[in-house]
């Protein structure tokens, strides 16, 4: 049985069609076809998959599709503004924040929800947000300088 | 009961790449008429940035712009052989590789240019800026592109080249036991930090403090990702890391990322790096490679600093609370007040 799926992905109105249990995950990447939402361990602990919904960091490897029905969903596709890189794309490169690369969607999905709340956020504030968010090669270090750098200067900007 | 503070040092040798029978890899350079430069390997990158590195080296050694060499690995099928990416191996041996294969290219590439501009290949020299020019008459001069037409349609030329750095097998010596199982070393020290706690066994690590040599840093802030990320991963060897964490059975032993158990991001430290390059005599324009080496001395560093915190020394890996506190119960009291916080 096929469930009707409405979804405003990335300020965008997206309807789909889904399995009844479908997870988001897969929605999102083989229904809606947004590849930039990544899978790791498909049990709700790596945070790879982390997507925003209604603004709230959710993991969507195990959040059903059907719940988002009517929300608002961001992803790794929507952040950069026109042709300019979010400020925390352009920090995660200017601080070397990958090197697989695995994590780098889920850290930064999980680095924009914490900023668009908290847009001054002390260093524990940044580990609290990205605690969830497994990286296996940088060890954090150069992650958690980006998400604190791309702050100051979203700051500086605004100010 | 108190937490206890400890510090430890280690040093490391490391050997660059391995030799159990010969250790080659091979690289392929080829320019499309356009005068853009592939490079072919087998090797991967995992993310530890060999990919920058062979073409920052092969980019240099054609003397043409880095935007115009592209780098294709990990094809072991079609590509050129390869050991692999492991070792600490990928800088110094397919490094060297590339950077013959390029020498070999630039060859051909400064002969058809010489042909196009009828003048000896000896006189002329690149910029690195898509141009080459005659020594000292930089007004004549023909892009690297116009050489790679009149080489492909005129000429009949490959602008190509082959590479290959093999490290002979050396022989171990019966009578001694001798062998050289490497060119060359990098070298690391590591001072660390802890704090333990007596009463929980925990111990958390405060700060790192280390110098490594490397050789040449052909990429520095590529050295320093590996250093960051490779001590994280020491510390997470030392103190988190097991298949088997709680009991003897691999059958009770991590099945996920919950159980499987690496530092966070709340469990990191400062980590003060030093570099120092001593280019190596055998290395692509001095390097060694980092690799594994920024990993290994933390290991020893953080067993030091437990047994300078509470006087305990173990020698099981990782050191989890459970050790820590069985530790100190053979021992049958506890620390000496002074070293206490």
């Amino acid at each position: 049985m096929k469930t009707p799926i409405q979804l405003r992905l990335n300020g965008e109105d997206v309807a789909t069609f889904a399995d009844g249990g479908a997870n988001l995950l897969d929605v999102l990447r083989y229904s809606v076809g947004d590849l930039t939402v990544k899978g790791g361990c498909w049990q709700g602990t790596c945070g790879t998959c982390t997507v925003l919904v209604d603004g709230a960091p959710r993991l969507a490897c195990v959040t059903l599709a059907e719940s988002c029905s009517g929300n608002s969903v961001e992803t790794v596709a929507g952040l950069r503004r026109g042709a300019d890189l979010h400020p925390l794309q352009t920090a995660f490169m200017e601080h070397f924040a990958a090197q697989c690369g695995y994590c780098t969607p889920g850290m930064l999905m999980a680095a924009k929800a914490l900023l668009d709340r908290n847009p001054n956020p002390t260093r524990e504030d940044v580990v609290d947000a990205i605690c969830g968010n497994i990286c296996r090669c940088t060890g954090y270090e150069p992650i958690i300088a980006a998400i604190l750098d791309a702050a100051r200067k979203d700051a500086r900007r605004s100010a | 009961m108190a937490r206890h503070r400890g510090r430890g040092v280690a040093t490391i040798n490391y050997p660059i790449g391995m030799n159990l029978g010969g250790d080659p890899s091979q690289a392929l350079v080829h320019s499309n008429p356009t005068g853009k430069f592939t490079v072919s390997l087998s090797s991967i990158d995992l993310g530890q940035g060999m990919k920058s590195v062979t073409r920052q080296i092969c980019a240099e050694t054609l003397g043409v712009p880095i935007e115009d060499v592209y780098v294709d690995t990990a094809d072991s099928d079609t590509g050129p052989h390869c050991m692999g990416s492991f070792a600490s191996r990928g800088t110094h041996r397919v490094g060297n590789a590339v950077m013959a294969a390029a020498r070999e290219a630039r060859g051909v590439m400064m002969e058809a240019a010489a042909e196009e501009l009828e003048v000896d290949p000896g006189d002329l020299e690149t910029d690195g800026r898509g141009s080459i020019h005659v020594k000292g008459a930089p007004h004549r001069a023909i892009s690297v592109r116009d050489v790679a037409i009149a080489a492909q349609f005129r000429q009949g030329k490959t602008i190509s080249g082959r590479g290959i750095f093999l490290v002979p097998l050396s022989e171990v010596d019966p009578e001694t036991g001798e062998m050289s199982p490497a060119t060359c070393y990098a070298h690391a020290c590591q001072i660390v930090d802890v704090e333990v706690d007596d009463e929980t066994g925990d111990v958390t690590v405060l700060k790192m403090t280390s110098a490594y040599e490397l050789g040449r840093a052909i990429n520095p802030k590529l050295v320093e990702q590996q250093l960051v990320g490779g001590s994280w991963m020491g510390m997470s060897h030392a103190l988190y890391e097991t298949p088997e964490p709680y009991y003897p059975d691999a059958r009770e032993g991590p099945r996920d990322f919950n159980e499987y158990l690496m530092p966070g991001p709340g469990d990191i430290c400062p980590h003060d790096i030093i570099v120092l390059e001593r280019p190596a005599a055998d290395g692509p324009f001095g390097a060694k490679g980092p690799g594994e080496m920024c990993a290994n001395p933390s290991l020893p560093a953080i067993a030091n600093a437990i047994f300078n915190a509470v006087g305990v020394r173990i020698d099981e890996l990782p050191i989890t609370p459970e050790r820590v506190l069985r530790a100190l119960r053979a021992r049958g009291r506890s620390v000496a007040p002074s070293r206490a916080r």
